[in-house]
């Protein structure tokens, strides 16, 4: 088998047809072409579907104790068995995709609501807040493993979905200051942001009016993947019991109680899992398909 | 040598800003810290000893420079349930999570090596796929639930492995692989993934560099070619980010220690979260960011000593 090196790479490095100058729609149509990304979003949507249809389809009240079906295999009755409390897994995983959602919704919230202002500032002001203070926050909160802060923050605040929320969103604001610093120091120094300079523009229509428009692709990938990372990290912190408080029901949780049942009941452990491992998938592809559309050179 | 110096001095800010909000993390707590640990029924005086002993009872800044002193003369502080010097017992539990994070790293270059070149080779090609594949799930998939799996197949089922129960590597070192094995692999698998894929994409830009097509033009043969001339190119970012990969490293292994019940750092700040002990939690906190803060700086400066373009 010969090789050519050189042609194969070219290959690598070629531009996609359209790059420059496409539309809402031809950026529609691109993003329809790419197969992973398109299957991420369905898998989202989808579990945006389940969270929110949860009560109309789900066959049991998933906080319903029957004491006559403790750890029940997978039958007609329960599709996916009963857990040791007697209650219906498949309800429990119905309704925890909402504790998922909610939680990962609300940490990559309080990251953007952190990251944004801060990289805005460090990279349009730049001096000192930038080198001395904002930056080198930022290396600090990046110092601590990701989950050993988030479990400190909890374990300090509480455990509960809004703390939890708050520390991996805490953990997550790193990455948003960082991302938007370097939009704003590769945009600001445009002709464009100068002109608008010149004709008395503030800073604060500067950010919004030119600075944030461009910053807005990198900032849209990095939140789908951050949707991904904060799924994993509230299962690992609900796992832990930090998470949400029982009898609210999260798939972390259901995992912790199945690894206690392994041998007895192990069709417990199998669902919670692959439910989150699709809801990260999801998120993770489809990240990675917008990145393909918006920018494929984009480092993320 | 500049960029050494520099490279140190950055560090400073950031080993202050870390011993300040590891320090802040206790007036985290809502409420009085001594209530929150002893409970509603404690004694008035029980909880002013308790203050004393944390050192509450006085100004913010002297308690934060007390404190520094004592983590600088290696004292954390004393556990909240024992008693036991905080910094004892984490240096007790670093055996294991140091064989594990060994162990993880292992399996973590030896996966992602192969499958990088093999999937760079291919690009876009069936081998490509499965690679890829594995690079996103063994990104998605949760470390926990991996690790429940392996219990449940390889211990429950084919009782290939025990499914917990920690030797000392001294003690009884076949003993102690067949209890680590899963865990390594369990913790190794997320790196792998993370590093295959950088692997994968800094391969294909190195492969398109001229003094490839030299080589190859050269009448150098294929594999070589590639091993000696890409792969080792393409592993300097790899080598970086692979520093970079310790911290997340440190947050699997908490998992993977709880699951297998491992005794190690991870399992120590867990059991620290449970029992509400803020200064063990507090310490370990600290001590595994500086590690994180002493790895990277390792890797910075060693890498300005072997790649002279190295400049900050």
């Amino acid at each position: 088998m010969s090789i050519r090196l050189g042609e194969q790479a070219s290959e690598s490095a070629a531009v996609p047809e359209e790059s420059e100058g496409v539309g809402r729609r031809g950026l529609l149509a691109r993003f329809l072409r790419h197969r992973a990304g398109v299957a991420g979003a369905i898998i989202v949507l989808l579990l945006v579907l389940v969270a929110l249809t949860a009560p109309l389809f789900a066959p049991y009240n998933p906080d319903y104790q029957d004491l006559n079906a403790i750890l029940h295999a997978p039958s007609h009755a329960h599709v996916l068995g009963t857990d040791d409390l007697g209650r219906d897994e498949l309800s429990r995983l119905m309704f925890g995709s909402r504790v998922s959602l909610e939680a990962a919704a609300l940490s990559v919230f309080i990251a953007i609501l952190i990251g944004i202002p801060l990289g805005f500032i460090a990279g349009y002001y730049r001096g000192f807040w930038d080198e001395w203070i904002i930056m080198r926050v930022v290396d600090a909160l990046q110092a601590f493993p990701f989950l050993i802060l988030a479990l400190a923050l909890t374990v300090f605040l509480g455990p509960g979905l809004v703390n939890a929320s708050i520390a991996i969103g805490i953990g997550f604001s790193p990455g948003f200051v960082r991302i938007t610093r370097a939009q704003v120091l590769a945009v600001s120094n445009q002709e464009y942001v100068d002109g608008a300079r010149a004709i008395g523009a503030g800073d604060l229509r500067i950010f919004r009016s030119y600075i944030l428009p461009n910053a807005l692709a990198p900032i849209l990938v990095l939140t789908a993947l951050s949707m991904a990372a904060a799924v994993l990290a509230e299962a690992a912190l609900s796992f832990l019991g930090l998470g949400v408080q029982p009898p609210t029901p999260s798939w972390g949780q259901m995992l912790s109680v199945a690894q206690n049942y392994i041998t007895l009941a192990p069709w417990l452990a199998y669902w919670p899992g692959i439910a989150i491992f699709l809801a990260v998938i999801g998120f993770n592809i489809f990240g990675d398909g917008i990145r393909d559309t918006l920018d494929p050179r984009m480092q993320l | 040598m500049t960029f050494v110096i520099r490279r140190f001095l950055v560090t400073i800010p950031v080993l202050v800003l870390v011993t300040v909000m590891t320090f802040s993390l206790i007036h985290l707590i809502p409420g009085d810290p001594a209530t929150v640990i002893l409970g509603q029924e404690a004694t008035p005086g029980a909880k002013a000893a308790l203050r004393h002993q944390l050192g509450l009872d006085r100004p913010a800044p002297i308690q934060y420079v007390s404190w520094v002193w004592g983590v600088a003369h290696g004292d954390l502080g004393n556990s909240l349930t024992d008693r036991t010097p905080v910094s004892t017992e984490i240096i007790q539990r670093l055996p294991v999570t140091v064989e594990l994070a060994i162990g993880a790293f292992l399996v973590a270059i030896f996966l992602a090596i192969p499958l990088g070149i093999l999937s760079a080779l291919n690009r876009g090609r069936f081998l490509d796929y499965i690679a890829m594949l594995f690079a996103f799930g063994g990104m998605s998939i949760p470390p926990f639930w991996l690790a429940i799996m392996f219990i449940l197949f390889f211990a429950v089922r084919l009782h290939w492995f025990p499914a917990s129960g920690y030797v000392p590597l001294l003690q009884n070192p076949r003993a102690n692989l067949a209890a680590m094995a899963m865990p390594m692999v369990a913790t190794g698998i997320r790196e792998a993934a993370v590093l295959m894929r950088l692997l994968r994409s800094s391969l294909l830009e190195t492969l398109s560099q001229d003094y490839i097509r030299t080589a190859r033009s050269k009448g150098i043969r294929r594999w070589a070619v590639i091993l000696k001339h890409a792969v080792r190119n393409a592993l300097i970012p790899v080598v970086t980010a692979s520093g970079l990969t310790i911290a997340g490293l440190l947050g699997g292994i908490v998992i993977t220690e709880t699951v297998f019940s491992l005794p190690g750092f991870g399992r120590l700040i867990v059991e620290a979260v449970y029992q509400r002990d803020f200064v063990t939690v507090q310490g370990a906190v600290l001590v595994s960011a500086l590690f994180v803060i002493a790895v990277n700086l390792v890797v910075d400066v060693s890498y300005a000593f072997l790649d002279p373009r190295i400049k900050l």
